[in-house]
């Protein structure tokens, strides 16, 4: 345990903590997470709607369903490609059960019933992928769970009943209640902040709970755990379901944020962008989802003009994406928090022998 | 399961027959519901339906377009999808740009049909430019990371996603049909009857008969692919290499050279595929997706890495594409996406395939 509390330090830049009361220890052993929690909540004084929307609101949420897949590749070793699917559909049913454009689909229920009923729908369908794709191990994984996303996007082009089709869902309203317009920009952006920061500290509180260790356990030696007598399939199983409920909450915020939802918005290549965000910024620390979220979110931003500015075709992002991955994959299979943690040793290491 | 039957699935020499009676004797409930559908579709397939019949299950000729597209899909899905699985159980890579490989194809087909203006010279370009493109990945990326499965997968995703827009670039978002050559335009008749007029005049199927040729070069390659690999000692070596390839390479077998190969046929198969593809339906942006979840499909419902697998897979889900898409035409994918889940529930291994 103590081992891994270093590694962790290591990872958030934070030195040795100096001999003092146990909350001054607390507080600068989490001095990075704190400072950073401190931006966040201040962020709207300095930043315009433009940032605090497009920019940090769409790091948060995409940040988040990358987060549950970073929770189950990371430590259950299973890279499940249906995360982005199960926030698609947690985002559809909100569209379905609650109030859009479309009265002729749309229940118009209040968000109070069309939330809950939706996460649990969607929690359902993530337990279920994570039931059918835990039977069978390692790479196999992958294949399920594109196949199952890849299936739901066509489901969602061809089905018009439930899913309308080719057009989906638009003008889909964050809810007001406690006499806050959750719709407008500042409630709406601490809103995602509120669960982006809970979603992290849950899955951060999960990998060091008993469950959490199990599960790495399961990760690490699944036969050895079978025979210590774990249930595997059973912590698999229940890390999907972990998962799933943070997806589906990050799908909710991203209808609300985004106020639509079509198929386009769980198509194969988004799908597949969750994955590209979470490998980028890391599998190894709830961090990196969000790193790579918002290295995602700046390249989708401005790149478009970055490559116009810089002579090149600005329709050539998608390639600029690739490219950025194929490099991480190839030389930082940990990703960027791969890179700052081995830069951080090599600096301690010339740290200590100047000392010497 | 394995334990028990496992017998029955590694004997080879011993031949086939024997086999399947050895199967049947296990089996004996199974094999009454088999062929009892067998003869049902056969009934379904050559009797004249009868008056009420038509009510409940709508126009015969409608059911049999849908069997015999869904049939021909078929052996597309399987061009496609043994490649696939060949390279996944030769070498555990899952090559997540099998189907940017199939549209790269369906483009140098088009044009090298362009450019000659024979249909059947583009197969060959096709087979070698993503030969070549296989050959390729697999010699200069994933022979360094052998044994990193998940790194692999990885890089061949980044690859598809650099392939696509490399594909946008030269050759644009919209469809590109590719022609049926005038030697095999036009239907043909089947001995089929589709309906009686009041005359008593029986109607027969037309059929287009470029589908039909495709489907026969389908199975013509897939049993010439079951005798190289069960007759010929390039075949005993891929077998010996998906069963254990770390013993194979002990052995002294050069295996670097046969994942090339493997890869390249695979890649090249795919390409192939991709003219068929641009001829039933068409060459355009998103068919990538489309083949590519086609053979994850296909490939899990039949077992991966078995080609016998791969040709029954392709069978079902052809048949379940277009059965659905003219009974179901809001869930056709619901159904193949079901008979996945039914697989996975039951046979986590696929059909064919073995633990």
């Amino acid at each position: 345990m103590a081992l891994v509390q270093t590694s962790k330090d290591g990872a958030l830049g934070v030195g040795t903590a100096e001999r003092s009361g146990p909350f001054a220890q607390w507080v600068s052993r989490h001095a990075a997470i704190l400072l950073l929690g401190l931006f966040m909540v201040l962020f709207p004084i300095i930043a315009n709607d433009f940032f605090l929307r497009q920019i940090a609101g769409w790091t948060m949420i995409l940040g988040m369903i990358a987060l549950s897949l970073m929770f189950l590749a990371g430590y259950g070793g299973m890279v499940s490609l249906v995360q982005m699917t199960v926030a698609g559909l947690a985002g559809y049913m909100i569209a379905v059960l609650g109030v859009s454009s479309l009265p002729k689909v749309s229940l118009f229920w209040p968000w109070w019933a069309a939330v809950p009923l939706a996460i649990i729908i969607a929690v359902a369908f993530g337990t279920l992928a994570g039931a059918l794709s835990a039977r069978t191990e390692g790479i196999y994984t992958i294949m399920i769970t594109l196949a199952l996303a890849t299936s739901f996007f066509y489901l969602t082009l061809q089905n018009w009943p439930i899913f309308n089709g080719f057009n989906g869902f638009t003008t889909i309203p964050a809810p007001n209640f406690l006499g806050v317009k959750w719709g407008d920009p500042v409630p709406l952006y601490y809103m995602i902040l509120f669960f982006a920061a809970l979603s992290y500290a849950a899955v951060l509180y999960v990998s060091r709970a008993p469950f959490g260790l199990a599960l790495q356990g399961v990760r690490d030696n699944p036969r050895r755990m079978e025979a210590i007598g774990y249930n595997v399939t059973a912590h698999r199983v229940a890390a999907y379901a972990f998962a799933a409920l943070i997806a589906a909450i990050g799908g909710i915020l991203l209808v609300w944020q985004n106020n639509q939802i079509s198929p386009f918005s769980v198509g194969v290549d988004v799908v597949i962008n969750i994955l590209i965000i979470a490998v980028v910024g890391g599998l190894g620390h709830p961090i990196g989802p969000f790193i790579g979220a918002l290295i995602y979110v700046i390249l989708r931003t401005f790149a478009l003009d970055a490559l116009v500015a810089v002579g090149l075709d600005g329709r050539r992002f998608q390639m600029l994406i690739g490219l950025g991955f194929l490099i991480i994959v190839l030389f930082s299979p940990d990703g960027v928090i791969g890179l700052w943690r081995r830069w951080t040793t090599r600096m301690r290491a010339i740290d200590g022998s100047q000392r010497r | 399961m394995t334990t028990a039957f496992g017998d029955d699935g590694r004997i080879h020499g011993a031949g086939r027959g024997d086999a399947v009676g050895r199967w049947v004797g296990h089996h004996p409930i199974w094999s009454l519901i088999i062929a009892v559908v067998v003869i049902f579709l056969l009934w379904l397939v050559f009797a004249p339906w009868p008056a009420g019949f038509e009510d409940v299950f709508g126009k015969k000729l409608i059911f049999i377009n849908a069997l015999f597209n869904g049939i021909t899909l078929g052996g597309l899905y399987f061009l496609v999808a043994t490649g696939f699985t060949l390279i996944f159980g030769l070498m555990r890579n899952v090559n997540l740009a099998h189907g940017s490989l199939y549209l790269f194809g369906g483009y140098m087909g088009y044009e090298a049909g362009e450019w000659t203006g024979s249909w059947l010279f583009g197969y060959v370009v096709a087979f070698i430019c993503c030969a070549i493109v296989g050959m390729a990945m697999q010699f200069f990326i994933f022979r360094r990371m052998e044994g990193q499965d998940l790194r692999q997968t990885l890089v061949t995703l980044g690859l598809s996603i650099i392939f696509s827009d490399l594909m946008v670039w030269i050759w644009g978002g919209n469809a590109i049909q590719i022609d049926t050559p005038d030697y095999l335009e036009g239907p043909v008749p089947m001995p089929i009857v589709v309906a009686v007029k009041s005359s008593g005049e029986a109607v027969l199927l037309y059929y287009p008969l470029v589908r039909l040729v495709i489907f026969a070069a389908a199975v013509l390659i897939g049993i010439a692919m079951w005798l190289a690999l069960n007759r010929t000692r390039v075949g005993v070596m891929i077998r010996a290499g998906v069963d254990d390839r770390d013993m194979l390479s002990v052995l002294g077998y050069r295996v670097q050279l046969l994942f090339i190969a493997v890869f390249a046929f695979g890649a090249g198969l795919a390409g192939m595929a991709g003219i068929v593809g641009g001829t039933f339906q068409s060459v355009s942006l998103g068919e990538d997706s489309h083949f590519l979840l086609a053979s994850l499909v296909v490939v899990i419902v039949g077992g991966m890495g078995s080609i016998p697998g791969a040709a029954l897979g392709a069978l079902i889900i052809g048949l379940s594409e277009q059965i659905g898409t003219v009974y179901f035409q809001n869930y056709s994918t619901v159904l193949s996406f079901l008979i996945m889940v039914i697989v996975l529930a039951l046979r986590p291994q696929g059909l064919l395939g073995r633990r």
